[in-house]
């Protein structure tokens, strides 16, 4: 077990010149085989790795990472968490990431920066308008914290929003999710893989599966770049490439892969205390601790596995976050780049046992999986540990593609009349 | 006003003719035309010009260009200022007003306080492993974490200035316009081809600016001069200087900014004509990267003191500006290339007290020309201490020992209050990795240098880690031939390639971090990325941790993370980290160059398109009449859509009664140009609509509408619409407003991807017709008078079609009603609808024809029950929810079917379309309540479907409501509760239509 993280081992090591501190992970070589295997070290994958330790005591676990952890999605998002969805499965689920999310820092013993500064979504219009309200209604009435704002108040709040009526798309409200915010994409990979570390988990990076082995209709194990590692369960948890990984045993998955874009700005002093969306005008902002506004884009407009940012989306991003908020004009954009989500045609994710005994998957989490990171973890780890899904889970298993019971977060069919 | 204590009394490229006046943090100086913001404050001797980010200590100016790391500033005050912008990249102008941006300390927080052993508990990635209890004060911490982050302050008001766009094709983009840059846009623009060559400061030469040298035997700053008149006159190349090429995406397609006002040397102050910046998109054919090459400092104790300058730096503003960066300078190197620093101070008349070689017995023409000049060089020897805290003083020496690996015997103190370090030169490879390729470790140069292409592109020159001036020439010229050539165009006659004198040099040495009386962290700091204060402390200690990626460094200790991006840390820093995981530096690897090169203006990127340009306002040919009339207006989509005609006193409720009852009473008069409208030829068009359509269409007779549903592949619906066959082979289909484009992007999609053999076409005809539909029971009166065929509802039924002239126009009649209504929907080319509504409003005033709006609309369409895409629908409702099974076929295949047979679109229990009572007639329920059956004094509660529509309804004297409920259907007259916030509304199921529902009225009361 690493030693734990507090103000006062701070100060011990300070006295030490800091050559004290052990490995937030060790690195070791893979063993021949497992008892579990995560195929993929992105938040998702460790949580997943961390809570089959913790709730379901599967400790001889490996987690294998073709890159280094957290360098897909997990450290390239915009961080935004929220649980304001509408439909009861997904508010329920996403609602549980969150609770997980509220004790995260204490329960792993790193600090991840969990900062619930508030998650505001714009009404532009009047279909906005009631989208917004059956929204706020059904997350209310599923006991989850969601208003809705006038006009006025959005202003008070983003003083350097403008709510002025001439704009090409006046704000007319806003939802507000309070204890929405953001926090630290690399603390929560890190904070897990140092927490499930502790509990004898082996996370091997610069490793990349290559096959998923299979013995009459049940998984084996896995080939690696390093070899055959042996498991009777594995979990394919790439966000990115999932159908890609699933294809390896023979499976096709209802999964379309697309670059999604973000940038940074220069850091600049606190301008904007809350996170703002807006379907449509098509941006996101928010402004991280060291100051700078991160913002996002929609997805590309084709599937790609390419992770290369755009000037195009770059060019559209910045006009409709100046429309948003005009005092930003003057600032400069100091880095883009892209990563491939996984989306699925109803906009949820899969979280599900597969035909192949013993391997599951974990991904379609498309452009807002961060959120989910820990629940995600928790009722995947639930899921490959008892061979079956947890009741939040179970609507987001694969059967709904051809039961058809989708549960559609497109947003509501975001159509004007 | 201080004198320019630091002028040279000759020399530079400045003009002495031009003094400007400008402020520094409150203080009045003065400089020449010709200053950056940092050379003239530089001839002033500033001293500290800005305080670290994390350990607030004092920073002077480091560099001379956009590699500079400490002297970030505040530009002006106002709606122009400018955050964050470096004083390096200032172009100085008279009035000019500047602040210092990290000045840490806060009435809050004062880390300034925070002595050194305070600094000791802030390691890199402190933040992970504290601040966690008490649990709610994570945001306490954070607030003040917040407030002390972060460099300059945006403006508060909006953008007075403009910035333009603009697109380029070329055959050779050369991007910097140093020697090997200039040479080769004049091999390329020697051919013909069409070339740009862009260059980010507003001088040409790059490098050369700064050096003392000929080319071709002249004074390399003549040479220049020519080669620019060269350039100039030749008709296809185009000179941008002020230009920063910033991003190399796929396809050779490359983004550019050019500050055509900012930092030029007038004052940024005034308004001008035209943009103050503008966007270059380029798509070149070739592109020859001449991007040169940024020195990167050796990493000793305390080498962030006040004066510590990289050494090209100090002859850069010696040479280019007439600077004297001090009086006293002293030289640390581990290569040749820093003696032109040391001869260069000695020339101009500083005194070089000591140049420090790491080296043992350097030897070669510039440690000669150093020593011929009694300059001190101490070879083998390394800076161990700097002394000076807000300004350098001296620094201490020690020898190092035989092995290279530590120092030994006694320390020498060596008086200096500036001192230039060299740990050798970085070729600028990021456009080149921006590009798709991945650069190479070069052992010799200890550098990374340009890898295979991966896109039509080549590096010269410096860049290229070709450093001597007459190799840059060289590579220079043949990179710009060979670019041209590949874009097809020859050589005319043989040009010759301008050379230069070489100067041997001896290979540099690696030692990436300088030994000191202790290890790094334990009492000095040893500083890598000065802009966000990471030191070598922390990156051993993210190394010691586990974090042995380089990407997992950088995020860990936020190196190379700032505005500079790590130019001048990032080499050192992996470095450091090979020397920490005992590896080499080619295994460690850089991490990604992502764009921008250099930071760019959110406005350059914006463009115009941004206020009242953002997004397109559509508007149809009647939207002036409307607006003349005192319409609201409600968006929907793109398009501005009149919400309803106020009348002076009324309230909302009270225009939409008078609306709705002209409707039902008399007749009304709507604007329905926005909702879309297809165009569909071909002889395969009817099989087309049979597919993409639930119903049939094959046997609809010519001159006959139908409505139709779209359903998406997964059985819910996605538009609906009439469309209208026109001839055997030629239909006009509706959309709904929103979706006019997406459904024609779906019909295509189908036809070009999945039924290529089907010969059909579709065009969007929207804004071809002005559409107006006249409506209520005396429309056909209206109508009568305005056309000759006959209206009567035998010659011409409901759901028909009849070509016509009306009021002298040729239009398209068609007989639908979204209102229950006797109603015609008269279409006309656009050019004819405003003559053709005012006639009609003219003629219908007898009738009192009122105008109506989209609320209205709703209002009417909604008592008759009729659906609304994506207000009853959310892309989770099949025909059958919506009690429309009517329309779906059971013969034939269409878009959908089946899934509408899959277990989940058949069960019992899905939400339905209802109609909903309020048992309190006059109470209107807000749209988007959430429904129960059973009210629970707390939530959670179990929600069992929400309402879609409501309205307060003219005709009925109350309320109505729709909603979809699960199991709706099989619940009519049962009761079903609205829980909103302080109170809920009880309501009884009815079916969807309130109004007329034997459609008695729709051919007129
Ligand atoms: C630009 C952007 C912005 C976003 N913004 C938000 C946001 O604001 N809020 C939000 O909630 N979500 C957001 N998301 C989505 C979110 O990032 C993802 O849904 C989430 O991080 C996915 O986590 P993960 O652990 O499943 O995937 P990842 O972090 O991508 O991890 C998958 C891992 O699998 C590894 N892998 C793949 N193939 C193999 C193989 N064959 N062998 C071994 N390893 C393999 C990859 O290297 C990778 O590390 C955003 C995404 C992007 C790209």
């Amino acid at each position: 077990m690493t030693s734990r993280y507090s103000i006062f081992s701070l100060m011990r090591n300070a006295i030490g010149y800091h050559q004290g501190w052990q490995r937030a992970w060790r690195s070791p070589e893979p063993k021949p085989s497992y008892d579990a295997i995560i195929i993929g070290g992105g938040g998702h994958g460790l949580a997943t790795a961390y809570y089959l330790a913790k709730e379901h005591g599967i400790t001889n676990v490996a987690v294998i990472e073709k890159g280094w952890i957290g360098g897909g999605n997990t450290g390239r998002n915009t961080t935004i968490i929220r649980s304001n969805y509408l439909w009861d499965e997904s508010a329920r689920l996403y609602d549980k990431s969150l609770r997980l999310y509220e004790g995260l820092s204490q329960e792993i013993n790193f600090n991840v920066m969990l900062s619930q500064r508030g998650v505001l979504n714009l009404a532009h219009n009047l279909h906005d308008l009631r989208e917004i309200s059956r929204r706020v209604n059904a997350i209310r009435l599923n006991g989850f914290d969601s208003e809705m704002l006038t006009t006025e108040q959005v202003q008070a709040m983003v003083p350097i929003l403008d709510c002025s009526k001439d704009a090409r798309y006046p704000v007319l409200g806003a939802s507000l999710q309070k204890r929405g915010g953001v926090a630290r994409h690399d603390g929560v990979a890190w904070g897990y893989a140092r927490a499930a570390d502790g509990y004898g988990v082996d996370i091997i990076q610069n490793c990349e599966v290559t096959g998923i082995v299979r013995e009459g209709g049940k998984v084996t194990g896995v080939e690696t770049t390093r070899g055959l590692i042996n498991a009777p369960k594995v979990g394919i948890v790439t966000a990115g490439h999932t159908s890609h990984v699933a294809a390896m045993a023979g499976l096709r998955l209802p999964i379309e892969s697309y670059p999604l874009q973000a940038m940074v700005s220069e850091p600049i002093k606190p301008v904007l205390d809350c996170v703002v969306m807006s379907g449509a005008v098509h941006a996101y902002i928010s402004q991280s601790d060291r100051g700078e506004m991160v913002m996002g884009a929609g997805i590309d407009h084709f599937t790609s596995y390419a992770q290369r940012s755009t000037l195009a989306v770059v060019e559209q991003q910045m006009a409709a976050v100046i429309k948003l908020i005009p005092i930003l004009s003057r600032l400069r954009l100091m880095r883009q780049w892209a990563g491939i989500v996984d989306t699925c045609p109803d906009a949820s994710p899969i979280v599900s046992k597969t035909p192949v005994d013993g391997l599951y998957v974990n991904g379609g989490w498309g452009t807002g999986g961060f959120k989910g990171t820990p629940g995600s973890g928790w009722v995947f780890a639930h899921t490959m540990a008892r061979d079956e899904p947890h009741e939040l889970n179970a609507p987001f298993t694969l059967d709904r593609f051809t039961t058809g019971a989708l549960i559609d977060e497109h947003g509501a069919a975001a159509v004007a009349h | 006003m201080s004198a320019q204590k630091n002028r040279l009394g000759n020399g530079g490229r400045i003009n002495r003719g031009k003094p400007l006046r400008f402020t520094f943090n409150g203080r009045d100086y003065q400089g020449y035309e010709g200053d950056t913001l940092a050379s003239a404050l530089l001839a002033n001797n500033s001293g500290a010009v800005a305080r670290s980010f994390k350990y607030h200590r004092p920073r002077g100016i480091y560099s001379a260009g956009v590699e500079e790391p400490n002297a970030v500033v505040q530009l002006e005050t106002g709606a122009r200022t400018r955050p964050n912008l470096q004083a390096t990249e200032i172009e100085l102008y008279d009035g000019l007003s500047a602040t210092s941006v990290n000045c840490w300390p806060t009435v809050e927080f004062d880390i300034g306080a925070i002595n050194s052993l305070a600094a000791r508990l802030l390691p890199a990635g402190f933040y992970y492993k504290t601040f966690m209890w008490p649990k709610s004060f994570w945001m306490t911490y954070e607030r003040v974490i917040r407030n002390a982050a972060g460099l300059g302050k945006a403006p508060t008001a909006p953008d007075p200035d403009t910035y333009h766009k603009c697109h380029a094709h070329t055959d050779v983009l050369v991007v910097g316009g140093g020697p090997a840059g200039l040479a080769a846009a004049l091999a390329a623009g020697r051919t013909g081809a069409r070339v740009i060559l862009a260059e980010q400061e507003h001088d040409f030469g790059g490098r050369l600016l700064s050096e003392r040298g000929d080319i071709d035997g002249i004074p390399a700053g003549d040479w220049v001069g020519l080669a620019l008149a060269e350039l100039n006159a030749m008709e296809e190349v185009t000179v941008l200087g002020r230009t920063t090429c910033f991003g190399y995406y796929d396809h050779n397609y490359l983004g550019m900014v050019e500050r055509c006002h900012i930092n030029a040397a007038k004052s940024m102050l005034e308004p001008k004509d035209g943009p103050s910046e503008r966007l270059w998109r380029v798509r070149s054919h070739q592109v020859v990267l001449a991007t040169g090459a940024i020195e990167r400092p050796l990493v000793f104790a305390d080498n962030d003191r006040p004066g510590v300058m990289l050494a090209g730096a100090l002859r850069a503003y010696l040479n280019r500006y007439a600077v004297r960066p001090g009086r006293k300078a002293v030289i640390f190197t581990n290569n040749d290339d820093a003696y032109r620093s040391a001869i260069d101070l000695h020339d101009s008349g500083v005194e070089v007290t000591a140049l420090i070689d790491l080296r043992v017995d350097p030897d070669g023409p510039l440690p000669d020309a150093a020593r011929a000049r009694n300059i001190q060089v101490m070879d083998g020897w390394v800076i161990t201490r700097v002394l000076g805290n807000r300004r350098l003083r001296a620094i201490e020496i020690q020898r190092l020992t035989a092995d290279g690996g530590a120092i030994t015997g006694e320390a020498r103190r060596i008086d200096c209050d500036v001192l230039g370090s060299s740990g050798g030169w970085n070729p600028v490879v990021h456009l080149h990795s921006q590009s798709g390729a991945k650069a190479r470790f070069d052992d010799a140069l200890q550098s990374f240098v340009p890898g295979p292409a991966r896109q039509a592109e080549r590096s010269a020159g410096a860049a290229n880690g070709a450093f001597a001036l007459d190799d840059c020439l060289g590579q220079g010229h043949a990179a710009g031939l060979e670019a041209a050539k590949l874009a097809g165009f020859k050589s005319k006659s043989k040009t010759k390639r301008p050379t230069a004198e070489s100067i041997d040099e001896a290979p540099l040495k690696a030692m990436w971090i300088v030994p000191g009386e202790a290890k790094p962290g334990h009492g000095s700091k040893h500083f890598i990325d000065l802009h966000n204060d990471v030191t070598v402390a922390d990156i051993e200690l993210a190394a010691r941790e586990g974090f042995h990626s380089v990407e997992h460094v950088k995020r860990y200790t936020t190196l190379g993370m700032g505005p500079d991006q790590g130019k001048t840390g990032n080499i050192p820093g992996m470095a450091v980290l090979a020397g920490a995981l005992d590896t080499e530096i080619a295994s460690v690897g850089t991490t990604t160059f992502r764009p921008p090169f250099t930071p760019v203006t959110y406005g350059a990127l914006a463009g115009r398109d941004i206020g009242e340009f953002s997004d397109p306002a559509r508007k149809t040919a009647l939207h002036h009449w409307h607006e003349q009339a005192s319409a609201l207006f409600e968006d929907v989509g793109q398009w501005k859509r009149p919400w309803y005609y106020p009348k002076a006193g009324e309230t909302m409720q009270d225009s939409l009664n008078r609306e709705c009852l002209a409707v039902r009473h008399g007749v009304g008069i709507l604007d329905a140009t926005t909702l879309g409208k297809i165009d569909i030829q071909g002889p395969d068009a009817a099989e087309f609509l049979n597919r993409i359509y639930t119903n049939a269409w094959s046997k609809l007779a010519v001159g006959r509408c139908r409505y139709g549903l779209m359903l998406g592949e997964d059985g819910m619906v996605m538009d609906d619409g009439v469309t209208a066959r026109l001839a055997e082979n030629h239909f006009h289909m509706t959309t709904t407003t929103g979706n006019a484009a997406r459904v024609l992007g779906w019909l295509e999609e189908w036809l070009q991807t999945e039924w290529p053999e089907l010969k059909v076409y579709c065009n969007s005809v929207t804004e071809y017709w002005a559409t107006m539909t006249v409506c209520g029971p005396r429309s056909r009166d209206l109508l009568a008078e305005f056309t000759d065929i006959d209206l009567s509802a035998e010659a011409f039924p409901f759901m028909s079609f009849k070509q016509a002239d009306v009021g002298g126009v040729a239009a398209r009649i068609f007989r639908i009603s979204f209102t229950g209504e006797l109603s015609y929907e008269i279409n006309v080319p656009a050019s004819h609808g405003l003559g053709l509504w005012t006639a009609l409003m003219t003629a219908g005033e007898k009738y009192g024809i009122t105008p109506y709006g989209t609320e209205t609309m709703h209002i009417l369409r909604a008592e008759k029950g009729y659906i609304i895409v994506g207000q009853e629908t959310d892309g989770t409702m099949t025909p059958n929810d919506l009690g429309m099974d009517w329309i779906v076929s059971t013969k034939k295949d269409f878009i959908g079917r089946r899934s509408l047979s899959r277990t989940d679109c058949t069960r019992p229990g899905r939400k339905q379309l209802v109609g909903l009572l309020t048992d309190n007639p006059s109470e209107v329920l807000p749209e988007g309540a959430q429904l129960v059956f059973d009210v629970k004094p707390q939530p959670p509660m179990d929600m069992v479907g929400h309402v879609t529509s409501s309205y307060y309804s003219a005709a009925l004297g109350r309320s109505i409501a729709l909603a979809v409920v699960k199991g709706g259907a099989d619940r009519m007259g049962e009761t079903i509760h609205a829980p909103l916030i302080g109170k809920t509304v009880n309501c009884k199921i009815t079916g969807p239509v309130f109004y007329d529902p034997d459609g008695s009225r729709i051919d007129g009361a």
